[in-house]
């Protein structure tokens, strides 16, 4: 694995007469099918089908009362999570993204049920239940967040690629953040600084098309997100977001970028939510019939399942997946539902590590 | 097994709500995702999406129905389809309870009563270190003891690295990390731009990675932009996460008045950032508590908020020359014992106390002087102890009066030394003002002896 570049004023991005822009989206414009055994499909469909039973999940449960405050259910995006993530090395690099949470980890293979548990706020939760849908963490896994403040994360992002660039440990962090974020501030002081040092980094932004309640073209002088690197000398990507082995294609490329130390790749994945915001976004400036064509014709799991069909699965082998998948988000439900709240006495516990 | 269909909530706050339509009908095959029906407030209209996929059974709810309360059964779905005969007839259960709103919250066992939450262990009998006999005393200022410190963590932690404006090879706008960038080359004294908010964020996430971060900021007042990762991201995470994650940075930098910069380069933050839960907040007054509270706040596992002041930088004091000096967090410091009045003072101002219990002795008023050292935890043990023994207190700080530290010991001393109170606590602060630029008005603006001298005579009924 190659190790990360020291840093020096002499190889400063502006003194590099190489520089190529559009070289990684050239790249992948040649083949932008990521070269998939049944294998790996098959883990993609049971990934992808799993973050969007255990949405679907979430989203009842919250709808019951038992999940609180705000809730931001990642289904149409299943894609970009499970693309990527497919293509990370695990125990290496680090991942982190913002509220829309809950698909990364499950990408991540987190258990379910602490999740979920997370969700309903019970102490078998990952945060034992203090941080909720927004807050959640694994260092295990090197999963950091789960950021309630938008953009928040990206900076926090380059720090972790900045920890890898000084470990010399030759991994990278995958910094996901929305077309929404993508308006802060901080994630242009951000994108100066680790193109400036070379920094490990993928910038993930998953454009789903609406920050909140307003659409991108509403918000952003420019919506072509995978060009705003270009002042700082980033090469972006353009990627189709609901195509799972697309999305993974574009990982390979990016992903050998930045490890053989040529610094950050901005990477745009176009998607879709299909749900409102949160929970309570009873999402009326976009039409129904936006939200149905998009479910019918673009959907991420219904056509990596035409594909695996094509490509001889049977639809009872598919089914079979399904129905495992249900049963595993069913007992996630059940165990976050029967796990008891936090004890009382938690409440002053982790507030610091140390005694004084 | 026929599932319940229940009436959603579309808001945590939402207790019952309209079943305006029904989209599909008994007997309707449903798939995950399908919509079901719509249901409305007088806020929203939200879809009811099916998670589950059978047949529909039962509907119990027609469609037109107000006031359907949430969590209520408004149909019965067959999974499978045996199941169906099951669904058409079954009534619904009972609703569980904790099902439907605000769950697992009851309030006769809430856990709410003070007697059951268990406030974290304060560590007692912690003092500073003894000196052995014979250590030689050196003679250094703020500024060097600063940099001493962090140089010995740098030398002895890999991890530990400073980044900030200017830091390298300016060697510091106010060459507190002068000679570090020779010392320990680029890698680990790093320039930043000037982006105080994509640094702070920076440095944070380099702590949740594993590094031990010092962020310069090249006064606090800049700080400002990045308060939103000191706070949000560095204070709140340990907590968030269930104590997974740490973040082990230390933020600091010179804080509060300078001389003649004007009111947006004049600001104390200690009282901003010693109201977060979950930051460590340290302000040192001289030279070996500079060297020896850094040494410690790089060491601490916490997120540290470690202000200076620049018109102490250049002032010399007394140091012990150790190996190892550190100091403990959280513990105040007793810089003149009294009996008749204390004064409580921290940074700067814990010179002009000094000075003004100089000034008081000579009037016969033994003024005992504590510096606090750290402004969370705040050391209220010796704060009472203190006032126990002369029962008369002013506090004297350089920064606004309005929620300030001093209004903090205000309150610690009403609610818990109350008693031992001869006179009323006084505050000694700046005026209420932003901090004017014109010499004779800021002058007028900022605390000083003569002030401290008053307030002290008159809690002392000596004016």
């Amino acid at each position: 694995m190659a190790k990360a570049p020291k840093k020096s004023a002499a190889r400063s991005p502006a003194e590099n007469p190489e520089f190529a822009l559009h070289s990684l989206q050239e790249e992948f414009e040649k083949n932008k099918r990521f070269d998939a055994s049944t294998e790996q499909m098959q883990s993609f469909y049971e990934q992808m089908l799993l973050i969007r039973r255990f949405e679907e999940r979430a989203g009842q449960l919250y709808g019951l009362g038992l999940i609180g405050g705000f809730c931001h259910l990642y289904i149409g995006q299943e894609a970009v999570a499970v693309g990527l993530q497919s293509a990370l090395s695990e125990g290496l690099d680090s991942v982190i993204t913002g509220y829309r949470d809950h698909g990364h980890m499950l990408a991540y293979g987190i258990d379910p049920k602490v999740i979920m548990a997370e969700l309903t706020g019970r102490e078998a939760g990952i945060s034992k239940g203090k941080g909720g849908s927004m807050h959640m963490f694994s260092t295990e896994h090197k999963f950091y967040g789960g950021h309630g403040i938008v953009g928040a994360q990206v900076a926090l992002g380059g720090g972790l690629a900045l920890a890898h660039q000084y470990n010399e440990d030759g991994g990278l962090c995958l910094a996901y953040f929305g077309d929404g974020a993508a308006n802060q501030g901080q994630v242009y002081e951000t994108f100066n600084m680790a193109a400036l040092w070379k920094l490990p980094i993928v910038f993930v932004i998953e454009n789903n098309q609406y920050a909140m309640g307003t659409a991108v073209s509403r918000s952003s002088a420019e919506t072509e997100f995978y060009r705003r690197g270009t002042a700082f000398r980033i090469p972006g990507m353009k990627v189709n977001g609901m195509d799972v082995l697309e999305v993974r294609q574009a990982a390979e490329i990016a992903f050998k970028h930045v490890r053989e130390g040529r610094g950050p790749v901005l990477m745009e994945c176009e998607t879709y939510r299909y749900r409102g915001h949160s929970m309570s976004d009873p999402a009326k400036y976009r039409t129904r019939e936006e939200v149905q064509d998009m479910r019918e014709h673009r959907d991420p799991i219904e056509g990596l399942k035409k594909t695996l069909i094509e490509q001889g699965s049977s639809e009872d082998d598919l089914k079979a997946i399904d129905k495992d998948i249900r049963k595993v988000v069913s007992e996630a439900a059940d165990f976050a539902e029967n796990s008891p709240e936090p004890d009382p006495s938690e409440l002053y516990t982790d507030v610091l590590v140390e005694e004084y | 097994m026929a599932i319940e269909l229940k009436m959603p909530a579309l808001s945590p706050t939402m207790e019952e709500g309209t079943l305006a339509k029904w989209l599909k009908q008994e007997g309707d095959e449903i798939v995950a995702g399908d919509i079901i029906a719509e249901i409305e407030t007088d806020k929203a209209t939200m879809e009811f999406e099916a998670v589950d996929e059978g047949t529909l059974g039962k509907i119990l709810v027609a469609e037109g129905t107000e006031n359907v309360a949430v969590g209520t059964v408004i149909a019965m779905l067959a999974g499978e389809v045996e199941d169906i005969s099951e669904a058409a007839s079954a009534a619904p259960k009972d609703d569980v309870p904790g099902e439907g709103k605000d769950v697992g919250r009851p309030e006769s066992s809430g856990g709410g009563s003070e007697a059951e939450i268990a406030k974290p262990a304060k560590k007692t009998g912690v003092k500073d270190p003894e000196i052995p006999h014979g250590t030689n005393i050196a003679t250094v200022t703020v500024r060097e003891a600063l940099r001493d410190g962090m140089a010995e963590e740098m030398r002895r932690d890999e991890r530990v690295f400073v980044m900030g404006e200017e830091v390298a090879q300016y060697q510091g706008a106010y060459k507190v990390t002068q000679g570090l960038l020779d010392e320990f080359g680029p890698k680990r004294v790093i320039d930043t731009p000037i982006t105080e908010y994509g640094f702070a964020g920076i440095g944070t996430g380099a702590a949740m990675g594993g590094l031990r971060p010092i962020v310069e900021f090249m006064t606090f007042n800049f700080a400002m932009q990045a308060i939103d990762h000191i706070i949000n991201s560095a204070a709140k995470t340990n907590y968030m996460s269930g104590g997974q994650m740490r973040c082990p940075v230390v933020f600091r930098g010179p804080n509060a008045a300078a001389s003649r910069v004007g009111a947006q380069h004049s600001q104390n933050y200690g009282p901003w950032y010693a109201s977060v839960p979950g930051l460590i907040v340290i302000a040192p007054y001289d030279a070996s508590d500079a060297k020896g509270l850094m040494k410690a706040a790089i060491r601490c596992e916490d997120p540290v908020v470690f202000l200076e002041n620049e018109l102490v930088y250049g002032r010399s004091f007394e140091l012990p020359e150790l190996d190892d000096h550190v100091l403990p967090i959280g513990k105040a410091r007793t810089m003149r014992e009294g009996s008749d009045v204390t004064i409580v003072a921290y940074s700067i101002a814990v010179g002009l106390a000094l000075e003004a219990a100089k000034q008081l002795a000579e009037e016969g008023i033994d003024a005992e002087v504590i510096d606090l050292r750290t402004l969370r935890p705040l050391d209220k043990e010796a704060v009472l102890e203190s006032l126990k023994k002369t029962n008369r207190m002013v506090i004297a700080e350089e920064g606004w009066p309005t929620c300030s530290i001093a209004s903090e010991i205000v309150a610690i001393c009403m609610e818990e030394g109350f008693d031992h109170l001869d006179a009323p606590v006084t505050r000694v602060c700046d005026e209420d003002v932003p901090l004017p630029y014109a010499a004779n008005l800021e002058k007028l603006a900022l605390i000083d002896t003569p002030k401290i001298v008053k307030a002290v005579k008159k809690v002392c009924y000596r004016d």
